[in-house]
């Protein structure tokens, strides 16, 4: 077995940033909680891809015409990736936020299980 | 091939057009838009699924100048197409028969956007079909979900915003955990494209190097879907999602939507990690598991559900079940039976809940079981589709879950080990629950009318033959869309070598 | 109050040894993966170096990036556009002004966000507002040379149209950002982009010989499509966060 924790530190702090994230997303009642919780996560995979792309000694690929070394330049693919991805992440949040929005007009609180314990009296009112 | 080569690019893309100009077109253009899209791809996937039933070979298919490993790419292959054919005529029977409800649910002035994001949709789910790039699966996975969630909210009420607001909170962890798995698998192997992934993976096994993050890698994977696809703990959300939404909605959401995701389960498994690496793997013991935990109570919940969306809800949930019950087995057999249960699940499930949309409509709208009693008198069509939903989810035969359960059953029989005395006897078991709940429900809609002053005879026999001497309406799609339902379920049942054999010769090829 | 039944209970306590035994493993994975930063990353293999050696050359952006997400991986791009039009759309679907909301309720709330003529403020930005438009400009129509490109540019764009907003009010803004504008922009952008792309797919499948040359590197004006495909981005960009803000604020455009 070997043994990489040490060198591979801000992989390290990624993941663990990704549990605050997911455990935040899974467990925080509060929905804006939730939705600070996701995008802690979504942050935390693009630090994770992007430590996948870091080449010791390398810079920007700005890639000059010519011949080149591929060696002096760090990895395009995980930074567009990245660039993907926060993309969307952007927009699900944004539509996350607009339902929070909608969801705290129509019930007055933002406790995810408040809500659905209301929906639940309005059900069993609504047989009766 | 020729032009048809052109057919699976050409059809995620057009959807993708029709969608964005959608945005300018008033309400009944945009639905008018939507219909011409879904009959032109569905001809299109009809003619492409024929040339590779006539022995054209399976292609890829370069999105742009450069192939692999650099570029991105598109596949196509007997199963691609039959899938993609599958989710378009559904879609479109599903549209069809749920137009009355979406007029009465979705206010006029966003039913374009309502059409935008089903157009979306299906994009992605064909996307998500012919992808051959564990990325661009990625970001579409993202599409669906936004667009899923954006067809539930179209019906504004609580129930709808609190239903998405939940399934979107599963949805993206799901999402979260895949796209970590994607990390994982990119810094392994240096590659996106799926069959380069397989070629690096295999090395790597060879070579014995990393088999811990491979490991975990695969995990990460079949747990992200399998939060999407609501495999049975983490189904709590898609009771309330698929329930409270409209009718056509729910029919597509149940049908097509976690189909999308238990396709591209399958091809990550089968296409990705590679069938060399998956065959008697763990997780697929624990897929087995928890299929057959699903199984059974998705269809102990759904016994004690006094709700008919619910109750079906539920009945997707052990359907969904049966489906990971396939892919656990590990075999290609089992693979083989899964993808049958996909095609079939679909076809009746969106006509069990299009037809639940009409008991509704004969019941001043209440879904309560007090309220639908003698229902299925009063909407004979409706009736009619639940008689056959039930026959075909019970697996009588000449009806399409016969199919089902007899391609199960004999997979499960092929394990020869403990996964088929555990199979086997879930298999009975659930069915005699999804019996017992369905007649139950046959025999209440079918039962003596529970009030008196329900006026809702909309379409019982007197009026349906009244209604067709008189004048064709929009009521003539709702029992069009019923009646082909109804049609594709028994040519399933009656020509079943046919889609079996699609599948199988798929599958063979599929690597 | 609604506080955990036993089954809540239950579903906490699974999800914190879900979380628990989750991150757990993640570190554990961690430490058996390949050394971070070293050139012989199983990352840094002939896909990314093919990127970079023959990426100016076969689409003549020298950014490597936007090379990657608007030429190689182009489909993914537009999956991503995508999802900012369709996000937009739900927001749009929740939180429009006929959606259950009076009128008068949602002006009287968008007088709060007004502006109320502050000298010092509309000063100031006078003179910020257009060099973040230029800014923003600059980093789109030079993204197939330099850092930037389209999703950036139309981020800082995006942020000047709100920072314009805020500091001249709504009715000066829709002078010139209007529903009609944003749906044509929009749309035409959108369209755009598709039809392109569209093309190139066509032709790059079908080995047909494009009539788009990517020669003279370095030059603004080369590298083909890029350009004008970043522009398009910019717009969708801009305008959707444009609009999605104003969506938030009082439910859509006023005209």
């Amino acid at each position: 077995m070997n043994n990489y924790i040490v060198t591979n530190l801000p992989e390290v702090a990624a993941i663990i940033l990704f549990g605050i994230g997911f455990s935040n997303l899974l467990l925080a009642r509060n929905l804006i909680k939730k939705i600070i919780g996701l995008n802690i996560m979504d942050t935390a995979i693009y630090l994770f891809l992007a430590a996948k792309g870091y080449v010791d000694n390398a810079v920007a690929p700005i890639v000059p015409p010519g011949a080149v070394d591929p060696d002096l330049y760090v990895n395009p693919v995980p930074s567009g990736l990245v660039l993907t991805g926060i993309v969307v992440s952007v927009s699900v949040t944004a539509v996350l936020l607009a339902l929070t929005v909608r969801l705290y007009e129509e019930f007055n609180t933002l406790d995810i299980d408040e809500i659905v314990h209301q929906l639940r009296v309005k059900d069993k009112e609504a047989i009766r | 091939m020729s032009l048809l080569y052109n057919v699976p690019a050409f059809s995620i893309l057009l959807p993708m057009l029709a969608g964005v100009i959608c945005l300018v077109l008033p309400a009944r253009a945009s639905r008018r838009l939507t219909n011409a899209v879904i009959i032109v791809l569905a001809l299109l996937s009809f003619l492409l699924l024929n040339s590779f039933l006539d022995g054209a070979p399976t292609f890829t298919y370069r999105m742009g100048h450069y192939g692999a490993p650099v570029g991105n790419e598109i596949r196509a292959g007997e199963l691609e197409s039959a899938m993609a054919m599958m989710f378009l005529v559904v879609m479109m029977l599903s549209l069809m028969g749920g137009r009355n409800h979406l007029r009465s649910d979705i206010g006029r002035s966003k039913v374009n956007l309502y059409y935008i994001s089903v157009l979306f949709l299906l994009s992605s789910m064909l996307a998500l079909t012919y992808t051959n790039d564990l990325f661009t699966a990625y970001v579409f996975v993202e599409i669906n979900t936004v667009t899923a969630c954006g067809i539930i909210i179209s019906k504004e009420d609580g129930y709808t915003l609190a239903a998405s607001m939940r399934y979107l909170i599963m949805s993206l962890l799901g999402s979260g955990l895949f796209l970590i798995g994607i990390c994982l698998v990119y810094g392994l192997t240096g590659h996106l494209l799926m069959p380069n992934i397989q070629e690096a993976v295999n090395q790597l096994v060879r070579n014995g190097h990393f088999q811990a993050p491979l490991q975990v890698t695969i995990a990460l994977f079949a747990v992200g879907l399998a939060l999407k696809s609501a495999l049975w703990p983490f189904h709590s959300w898609l009771p309330d999602a698929h329930s409270s939404a409209s009718a056509a909605s729910s029919a597509i959401l149940s049908g097509l939507v976690l189909k999308s995701f238990i396709f591209l389960m399958i091809k990550i498994f089968f296409r990705t990690v590679g069938p060399d690496v998956m065959t008697g793997h763990a997780i697929l013991n624990l897929l087995l598991v928890f299929g057959i935990l699903g199984m059974l109570l998705g269809s102990v919940n759904a016994l004690f559900e006094k709700d008919i969306k619910r109750m079906l809800a539920f009945s997707s949930v052990s359907q969904i079940g049966y489906i990971f019950c396939g892919i656990g087995l590990g075999t290609i057999a089992g693979v083989s039976a899964a993808l049958v249960q996909v095609v079939v699940h679909a076809v009746t499930k969106a006509m069990l809940f299009i037809a639940a949309g009409g008991l509704m409509d004969a019941s001043d709208g209440k879904k309560d079981f007090n309220a639908l009693q003698g229902s299925g008198k009063r909407d004979v069509v409706a009736g009619a589709a639940f008689v056959v939903g039930t026959m075909s989810m019970i697996g009588l035969p000449f009806f399409a879950g016969f199919i089902t359960k007899l391609t199960l059953v004999t997979a499960a029989a092929g394990a020869h080990d403990w996964r088929a005395y555990l199979s086997l006897t879930a298999i009975v078991l659930s069915t005699i629950l999804t019996a017992i709940y369905y007649i139950r429900i046959l025999s209440l809609i079918f039962g003596k009318n529970g009030s008196e002053d329900q006026d809702g005879e909309v379409r019982s026999r007197r009026f349906l033959s009244a209604h067709f001497r008189r004048h064709l309406s929009m009521d003539t799609e709702y029992i069009l869309a019923i009646l082909a339902f109804i049609g594709i379920n028994l040519w399933i049942g009656l020509r079943s070598d046919v889609l079996v054999d699609i599948i199988n010769v798929g599958l063979s090829t599929f690597q | 109050m609604y506080k955990g039944t036993r089954i809540q209970t239950l579903y906490n306590l699974l999800s914190i040894v879900f979380t628990i035994l989750l991150i757990g493993i993640l570190l554990y994975t961690v430490s058996e993966l390949p050394v971070m930063g070293d050139a012989l990353h199983p990352a840094n293999n002939e896909v990314a170096a093919h990127y970079l050696v023959h990426g100016a050359r076969e689409t003549g952006a020298l950014n490597a990036v936007t090379a990657m997400i608007l030429d190689y991986r182009a489909f993914d791009t537009l999956g991503e556009l995508c999802v900012l039009f369709v996000s937009a759309c739900s927001v749009y679907i929740l939180l429009r002004v006929d959606a259950g909301r009076k009128e008068e309720e949602v002006e009287a709330l968008d007088r709060r966000y007004e502006p109320w003529n502050d000298a010092i403020l509309s000063k100031a930005f006078l003179f910020l507002v257009p060099a973040v438009f230029l800014f923003g400009i600059y980093i789109t129509l030079t993204g197939h040379l330099s850092p930037g490109g389209g999703f950036s540019g139309g981020a800082i764009i995006g942020a000047g149209l709100l920072l314009y907003l805020n500091a001249f009010g709504l009715e000066k803004t829709e002078r010139f950002m209007n529903r009609i504008r944003y749906r044509r922009l929009n749309c035409g952008a959108l369209g755009f982009y598709f039809l392109a792309k569209g093309y190139s797919f066509f032709v790059g499948a079908n080995d047909i010989k494009s009539v788009i040359s990517v020669s003279d590197q370095g030059n603004i004006l080369s590298a083909g499509l890029i350009m004008p495909l970043n522009v398009c981005v910019a717009i969708v960009v801009s305008t959707t966060v444009y609009a999605v803000y104003l969506m938030f604020r009082k439910g859509g455009f006023n005209i």
